[in-house]
């Protein structure tokens, strides 16, 4: 009884049959051939994966670094498009776009998730709060084209035209669910101490909750935003039917607008070898806006950049 | 969230934090405080405001947050309408057998999705084949094998694979995967192993395999991050004890680490799923878009996420667009069904502490 209530899994008959009989006194001379034959190769095995998993990574930013530095230039980043087939021109629309995109994301996503993340932590703890917990993961689940449909449905078909605004709301869709857990996470790591001594001293919940405890976990929060921020940043499949794209400037939000994750896709399945040129150009600067972002975030948030956890 | 930052620990954040009250303010302390001594003035407030008058501000506070969670919950209930309501015309015009239907007509109105469910259900499957091992792999050289020094490092590139934008694993997986592929591996592929018909027919580089293995690259980060936490929930001790019973680290591994975590590892495998299923445009520049059912590797197919990536703008008729909404309904809650199984597989065993990095 005492071995079942151990809740390691592993039963005493179990490991006689996996260890020799001389537990006591085995040492390393006296571990069977087999046994250090499948310990080198589960160890053999355990390098090549890691090693496996980061040659692509390698691959994918040594190719972007040595197509992409090529082909990025004055031109590329200062013009709009050229028409198909014609060499030349170059994506500062769509760097704009993506800018004016994510900037409504943000706009909408920030806030709604750092509230609902702050409902999670300080008022959440019942049964509605479980429900927006789920929901939220639910949320974070939903295929990112989905996200796309619906926006279409919602905004587009009633606006009748593609436009900036509608691409926003669905990157601002997908930034709330992680903005919520991760404000969540953060603020219940603030001991509640401090919101005792902060209600103490007569300060009304609001202003502990804004000033006091959020404030407390801002870099967490921050960090929360970053990384929902750098992961709608490249996301295209929701901005097909709502950004749509377009060839030239703009900075209307209420007409289609051009992003760099949009063209990257357009330029990379045609058949014209300077698209495919551009494409990796443009894949690097999203990627620098990207790595960049979350790098800053790193860097100003978190001492233990590469300590793990 | 899988860095632990202490946000009590950093000093600048906590600089606008009152003083701790260490002793009891006296009525001669708040009276001195009135002009701009911290606690006094707060207490102040209180006095000044008795009657209940603050309480307005906080109840506007909780109706605001209240709201904000609240959008939570309308937004996945918009998603969940306007899918349904948006697809009502082929949802009454076929029925179940739109499921499995096999032919995908637009222009004669015949809308059948096995194609596509076909394509998600093999594309990911492949994924998964590929990405389980690798992940695992991964996580067990970082937690228990690789020397501290490069653990952070290994951890920090496994996550930036998560970082990549799907649409530049496109662009990476169409003009070096691919050519790859059909010259180098596919060949081999259909030599030593033609004979399972898995690996027959025409090589173009674009098509299942192509597709599989881009998604096994994306979903690793997720199942090897979560594989990684719940394989850090299992207690040291556990490791010493099988340790000292004269285990070699391999049967340590296996028998402390993997065997407590392997509810969590399964939660992670088909979280890792569900990422696949809703991958859109990696798949969509790599599978080679024709919507067929074929049993070899080597041939083009179709997702579900890539034929409403592909035709949803050009979708003439009313028919056409319910159709494809339909595909993304059922997208929609095929992903529900198995994130919530994956969430509630990991709980089980952390406790709700791991989650994917975003």
């Amino acid at each position: 009884m005492r071995w079942r209530a151990c809740w390691c899994g592993v039963s005493p008959a179990e490991l006689r049959g996996q260890v020799p009989n001389s537990v006591p006194a085995s040492t390393s001379q006296e571990v069977s051939l087999w046994r250090r034959l499948t310990d080198w190769g589960a160890t053999g095995f355990a390098i090549l994966a890691a090693i496996l998993v980061l040659v692509p990574l390698l691959a994918i930013f040594a190719y972007l670094v040595i197509k992409g530095v090529g082909s990025v230039n004055w031109a590329f980043l200062t013009q709009t498009p050229k028409p198909p087939g014609e060499t030349g021109g170059g994506m500062a629309n769509g760097i704009v776009g993506t800018g004016l995109i994510l900037a409504v994301g943000s706009v909408i996503g920030i806030p709604l998730g750092i509230g609902s993340g702050i409902y999670l932590a300080e008022y959440g703890r019942n049964r509605f709060g479980d429900v927006i917990r789920f929901t939220a993961d639910v949320l974070n689940g939903v295929p990112s084209i989905v996200i796309g449909i619906t926006v279409y449905s919602l905004i587009v078909i009633r606006q009748k035209h593609f436009s900036a605004f509608s691409g926003g709301v669905a990157l601002g869709i997908m930034m709330i669910p992680t903005v919520a857990r991760a404000t969540e996470e953060m603020l219940l790591m603030v001991p509640n101490v401090i919101r005792e001594a902060a209600y103490g001293l007569g300060i009304p919940k609001w202003r502990t909750t804004l000033s006091i405890t959020l404030r407390t976990a801002s870099a967490g929060v921050i960090t929360g935003c970053m990384l929902a921020f750098a992961r709608v940043a490249g996301e295209t499949a929701p901005l097909l039917f709502t950004a749509f794209g377009n060839q030239f400037w703009n900075l209307k939000l209420n007409q289609p607008t051009a992003a760099l994750s949009l063209q990257v896709y357009t330029y990379a399945i045609s058949p014209y070898d300077d698209w495919h040129k551009q494409a990796w150009a443009g894949s690097l600067i999203l990627i620098l806006l990207i790595v960049g972002a979350v790098a800053a975030v790193r860097i100003t948030t978190s001492r233990g950049m590469m300590k793990g956890s | 969230m899988s860095d632990n930052v202490d946000p009590m620990n950093s000093p600048g954040p906590m600089e606008g934090l009152p003083k701790p009250v260490t002793a009891m303010p006296t009525l001669a302390k708040i009276d001195a405080g009135r002009h701009g001594g911290k606690p006094g003035a707060a207490l102040e407030k209180i006095r000044s405001s008795y009657p209940g008058s603050s309480r307005i501000p906080d109840e506007v506070f909780r109706w605001i947050i209240v709201l904000s969670a609240v959008s939570v919950f309308v937004i996945v209930l918009l998603v969940v309408w306007e899918l349904v309501d948006k697809s009502r015309l082929t949802l009454h015009q076929f029925g179940i057998h739109f499921f499995y239907g096999r032919d995908w007509d637009p222009n004669n109105d015949s809308f059948g999705a096995m194609p596509f469910i076909y394509g998600t259900l093999v594309s990911s499957f492949l994924a998964l084949v590929l990405a389980v091992p690798l992940s695992i792999g991964v996580a067990v050289y970082i937690t228990e094998m690789c020397p501290q020094r490069l653990r952070g490092i290994i951890s920090f590139l496994v996550e930036l694979l998560a970082a990549i934008p799907s649409v530049i694993y496109g662009l990476w997986g169409i003009f070096v995967l691919a050519p790859l592929l059909r010259d180098y591996v596919e060949p081999f592929l259909a030599k030593t192993l033609g004979w399972t018909g898995l690996f027959t027919g025409p090589m173009y580089g674009l098509g299942m395999l192509a597709a599989g293995i881009i998604l096994a690259i994306m979903i690793v980060p997720v199942i090897a991050s979560i594989t990684r936490e719940v394989m850090s929930a299992v207690p040291q001790n556990q490791r010493e004890a099988v340790l000292a019973l004269g285990a070699t680290r391999w049967e340590m591994i296996r028998m402390g680490v993997l065997r407590n975590a392997r509810i969590g590892i399964v939660g992670g495998v088909i979280l890792g799923l569900g990422r696949a299923l809703g991958e859109t445009m990696a798949v969509t520049m790599l599978i080679g878009n024709r919507p067929e059912v074929a049993k070899s590797l080597f041939a083009p197919g179709y997702t579900m996420a890539s034929v409403i990536a592909n035709e949803f703008t050009e979708a003439t008729g009313d028919l056409y667009l319910s159709a494809l909404v339909e595909i993304g309904l059922a997208l929609f809650i095929v992903t529900l069904i198995v994130n919530a199984l994956a969430r509630l597989l990991v709980w089980s065993i952390t406790g709700g502490v791991a989650r994917p990095s975003a």
